[in-house]
Order: structure tokens, then C-alpha cells, then sequence
């Protein structure tokens, strides 16, 4: 519960910097405690301890929970047969985990996950790994639309095509698809990289007010404030690293790539607070 | 936010009614104020296939009087029928106020089918070759029960869960629609039309006629009006992504085809499994699951895309 004023030992290790005055929710906590940096309830998993189960006849709460309690029994690796395309799964993982799902997934698959390395042997709905924090996963088919939508960190790869929408208001993180992409992939990213090595639709990136579209095939057309940069030695060092990690390649070679960027003429970047937006106005 | 699916076997009839059941109940989900489906039958010789309606659902809590009302309203069919020179093959009581009619009619299709909507609290659902048209209140198995949909045998079908937005919870803003009076043609929407208003207005000018307020009904009735100036199904198509506006993604048939369209935002979702013998489209792939829960490769259809499926 909240403490009017701040622990010293928070300020000195430089978690904060401001005093707050009056109410306050937050929560003072030491950066020498460890437990401090585990989030609460997750259990320790061992990756050499497996289990595999069939989930055709569950539904998707029983699977997720299915999941939760194999972690909780210290299992780090988990396998699930037969998703069916069922919508939600594998969602909300704040757990290192080696996660695999023998087939489809519907909408919002393996959304706000913090940490697991997850293979989709098939192919994803909408909204798949949305606000996804870290960890990778890796979808060896195809794609619906807003793949990644909201991604803050961690690597997303989609082998196959990607829907419209692609990394929508992306927040870092990087987002690679093999194929092709739809349109408005980009839309609003702010910060992360989105790399396509196939076509992308049009009004790529967007209203963007930051972070790097990489592409490797042909462009549409660019939406608004989105503009060509150059490609440097060290894009061409990040991109070869990257995507060797993950056995893809850019058709054209990534020195060849069309890099996409911001050209910041479309938001007010001032620092001003609303209101001093209104004093000033 | 509606959930739409369709099917098409080709070389082949199948019990249509249950996989197209399977596949709307798996999206109850995306909305569960009605269920309609759009069946393509083996058309009989000579024969024609007509779904019609002599009441509202909800009208038979409204009145002492609606049961004379219907059993007159249906009389007045039959006789006009007869008086057109159609003649009633066989005729099938699906529910109180739902009928299903084989005629033998040669004759000029849209001025029998004004006649009979002529009559007070009769709406003509569809006539075709192999096209029964049938949407009610409730979820799929509901309609399905109640209809006696599953075993029902064919080559293609549409069909539609319905969350209600822009119109009414009732059988007339239902989905499939018709494309009155052109034989065996029905669609499906997914999405919002932002100028129905002054689409329909045109189009009422041109003599179409509407039965409900739903936007969706404007996409059955545009494809009939590029129809009868002429154009090819796929072109008439191509047409509604320029000149609709708003958010869509709908399935049309006709007697021996299943197409799709979606708008240039592709803003609603389509999943797509094409198969040398079977091809099957829904909003989501959980309902293309039902019917194949095999391993099987699905894609999204793109932005502005138009596709065409033939028997």
C-alpha cells in the first residue's frame, strides 16, 4: 500500500528519481532483494523435464490451465496436440518455458506473454502475441491480421504470410515475416523493428512516429510520414544476425533490403504536458 | 461483430446442412441473435424452390388473431400462385409462419414474386434452382432443429451468425439475403456499410425493393442491380469494393458458384482453406475446424481481394 514518502534505498538504486507528495498507489521496492524481479507465483521450471498432452476435446481454460499446472509440477518444456484453432491459448505466460502447439491457433494466441519460447507447428488468427514483453515465438505457417500488435520486446517470426496490420503500434521488440504482408503493417509503430522479406501491402508504416520496417520485397505504396532511410553496415550486421538465428534469408540479399523510417513531420514531438499544451495555446 | 462461413464441394453433393450447422454453432461467439442459411440443393427438373414467410416471429405473442391471419395469408398465396399459372409441387410447413413451396413456374420471376409480397406480412426469403434460404431467432442448432437442416444434401452452402448492430433483432434483418429476384443468388455480410442510405435511395429508384433496414441487405440488392445491367458475377464484385464504403468482408453464391470479397481496409477477418475437391471460408478458423480437424494449411484473403469458387 502506498508510502508518502520514498524509501532511500529505492532512490539510491536509482528506480525513481522524483519525491512524490500526497496519495500514492506505488510501491517502493529494493533492487537488492531478489525476489523483488520474479513476478509473483511463478514456479521454477526445468526444460529436460517434458510433458505432452491432447487438447481436442478441451476447451480453452482447461488448456491454459492445463498448461499452468504442468509448470507449477516444474515441467519446462510442454507440448499440446490438437489446438483446433481454439482462440486465447497459451496466453498471459510470464514464465522462461519451452512451449510447443501441434497445430493451429485462433485469435489472440499466446498473447501478453513475458519470457517463453513458443513454436506453432500451424498457423495463427488475429492478434497473435499481442503485447508480447519477451521471450520468441516462432509460427511456422501463416499469419491472420495484427500480427504482434502492441509488442514490446522479444522476437516474433511468422515463416508463411501475414494479414493486415502487421506489428500495428509496435513498442519495440522485433517482428519478422518470410512472406508476404498486408496492408497498413507499421500502422502507428513506435518504437521495434518490423523486417518483411516478401511484398508488403500498401500504406506501409503508417503514421509512424518511430522504430525501422525493413523490406525485402516490393512496397505497395508507404502510408503517411513514412519515408525511405538508408541502409547502414550496421542494419546489414543486425539483419544477417537475426535472421540467421531463425534459418530465413532475404530474397534479395539484406544489403538490398528497403528500410523504412519515421519522417517525424506528422506528430508534434514537443515535451510539453496537456496542460501546458493549453497555456501555450 | 457477426461470424459468416460457406462451403462448396465440388463433383459431389454432401450433407451440407450439418457441416454448415457445425461451422455457424463453433462462431455462436460472434453473435447469437440469429442464424441463417443460404443451402444449395440438387435442383430438380423443371422444378423451382420457394422459402417464404407469413409472419414475424415475434408476432404470434402479439395477437389473438395472427393464426387466422396467417392460415388467410397463405390461401392468398396459393391462389396466386394458381393465378399467375404456377402450379404447387409440394408444400412443407417448416414452422407456423415458414414455408417451403417446390412450383412448377415458367413465367417472369420478379413480378411473381411482387405479387405475392404484395400480401400484407408476406416476405419471399428466396426461390431458385438448388437455393432454400433459412434464418430464424437463436443460435444454429436451434435453427437447424428447428428447420431440420442437418442431413440436408448439397453442393454449397452460406450461412451467418448474427450480433445485431444496425438493425433489428428480427427474421427480416437476418442474414443470407436474397438478391430478389435473381434465382439462386444469396449473401452474407460480416461489417458495416457507411453509405447504405445513399446507395439504397439510388437503387429504390431503380426499382429495387428492400425488405429491411440492414446495411447488409444493400450488397444482395446492388449485386442484383450490376446483374441486370449485365455484369458477370466476379465483376459485380470487384464493383461493391470501389463503391461501398465501409468495413466488409462477405460471401456470395449463386446456383453453381461460392465467391468472396473484402473490403480495402481488410478490416474483418476471412480464413480461407482451398482444397482440390472442397473449399471452405469462415471468419474463423475454429469453424473450418469443426468440419476438418485434421492438419490442414488456411490463409487470410487480402485487401481488396475478390475470389470465385465453381462447383
Amino acid at each position: 500500500m502506498a508510502h508518502l514518502e520514498p524509501e532511500p534505498k529505492s532512490v539510491a538504486g536509482e528506480m525513481h528519481a522524483e519525491r512524490l507528495a500526497g496519495r500514492t498507489q506505488q510501491v517502493f521496492f529494493s533492487p537488492a532483494e531478489e525476489d523483488n524481479f520474479l513476478t509473483p507465483g511463478n514456479p521454477e521450471v526445468d526444460f529436460d523435464k517434458r510433458a505432452e498432452f491432447d487438447a481436442a476435446e478441451m476447451d480453452t481454460t482447461a488448456i491454459n490451465l492445463r498448461i499452468r499446472e504442468l509448470m507449477g509440477e516444474g515441467y519446462g518444456t510442454i507440448v499440446v496436440g490438437n489446438p483446433l484453432a481454439k482462440h486465447s491459448l497459451g496466453v498471459g505466460i510470464l514464465n522462461r518455458l519451452r512451449l510447443t502447439f501441434e497445430g493451429s491457433l485462433g485469435y489472440f494466441g499466446v498473447g501478453m506473454i513475458d519470457g517463453p519460447n513458443v513454436r506453432v507447428a500451424g498457423r495463427v488468427g488475429w492478434s497473435c502475441a499481442e503485447n508480447m514483453m519477451a521471450g520468441t515465438v516462432v509460427i511456422e505457417k501463416n499469419a491472420g491480421s495484427c500480427l504482434g500488435a502492441g509488442i514490446r520486446g522479444g522476437d516474433l517470426v511468422c515463416r508463411g504470410d501475414a494479414g493486415a496490420r502487421t506489428g500495428i503500434e509496435m513498442k519495440g521488440g522485433t517482428v519478422i515475416v518470410g512472406g508476404r504482408t498486408g496492408a497498413f503493417s507499421g500502422f502507428m509503430m513506435q518504437r521495434g523493428r518490423l523486417v518483411l522479406l516478401g511484398d508488403a501491402g500498401k500504406n506501409l508504416g503508417d503514421s509512424m512516429y518511430d522504430g525501422t520496417i525493413y523490406v525485402g520485397g516490393a512496397i505497395a505504396s508507404l502510408g503517411i510520414d513514412a519515408v525511405p532511410g538508408e541502409i547502414t553496415g550496421l542494419d546489414v550486421e543486425w539483419l544477417t544476425r537475426k535472421l540467421a538465428r531463425y534459418g530465413l534469408e532475404a530474397p534479395g540479399g539484406v544489403a538490398n533490403m528497403h528500410k523504412i523510417v519515421a519522417g517525424k513531420k506528422l506528430w508534434n514531438y514537443d515535451n510539453l504536458e496537456p496542460a501546458e499544451k493549453k497555456l501555450v495555446l | 461483430m457477426c461470424g459468416i462461413a460457406g462451403l462448396i464441394h465440388r463433383g459431389g453433393a454432401a450433407d451440407i446442412g450439418s457441416e454448415m450447422t457445425s461451422m455457424l454453432q463453433s462462431m455462436k461467439h460472434r453473435g447469437p441473435d440469429s442464424a441463417g442459411f443460404a443451402v444449395y440443393g440438387v435442383p430438380r427438373e423443371g422444378e423451382l424452390v420457394m422459402r417464404f414467410k407469413v409472419a414475424e416471429q415475434e408476432d404470434l405473442a402479439k395477437g389473438f388473431d395472427i393464426r387466422r391471419q396467417m392460415r388467410e395469408r397463405r390461401a392468398e398465396v396459393d391462389a396466386r400462385i394458381e393465378s399467375l399459372g404456377g402450379r404447387i409441387v409440394d408444400a412443407e410447413q417448416a414452422t407456423e409462419y415458414a414455408l417451403r413451396y417446390r412450383l412448377e413456374f415458367d413465367g417472369d420471376l420478379r413480378g411473381f414474386a411482387d405479387y405475392l409480397e404484395d400480401i400484407e406480412g408476406v416476405e419471399v426469403l428466396s426461390i431458385g434452382d438448388g437455393l432454400e434460404l433459412i434464418k430464424d431467432l437463436g443460435d444454429a442448432n436451434r435453427v437447424a432443429d428447428q428447420y431440420k437442416l442437418k442431413g440436408f444434401t448439397g453442393t454449397h452452402a452460406i450461412g451467418h451468425t448474427r450480433m445485431a448492430t444496425e438493425s433489428d433483432v428480427d427474421i427480416r434483418s437476418a442474414h443470407p439475403y436474397w438478391a430478389y429476384p435473381f434465382r439462386d443468388i444469396s449473401v452474407v455480410h460480416n461489417g458495416q456499410l457507411t453509405n447504405y442510405w445513399n446507395n439504397r435511395r439510388e437503387l429504390e429508384h431503380r426499382g429495387h425493393r428492400f425488405v429491411s433496414n440492414c446495411d447488409s441487405e444493400l450488397i444482395a440488392v446492388y449485386l442484383a442491380d450490376r446483374r441486370t445491367a449485365g455484369d458477370a458475377l466476379d465483376d459485380a464484385m470487384r464493383a461493391t469494393i470501389d463503391e461501398l464504403d465501409g468495413v466488409f468482408t462477405y460471401l456470395v453464391a449463386t446456383a453453381d458458384s461460392l465467391g468472396m470479397a473484402k473490403d480495402v481496409m481488410a478490416a474483418k477477418p476471412m480464413v480461407l482453406y482451398e482444397g482440390d475437391d472442397f473449399i471452405a471460408l469462415a471468419s474463423e478458423e475454429v469453424a473450418i475446424r469443426s468440419i476438418f480437424p485434421e492438419e490442414i494449411d488456411t490463409t487470410d484473403p487480402y485487401e481488396g481481394e475478390v475470389r470465385v469458387w465453381h462447383i
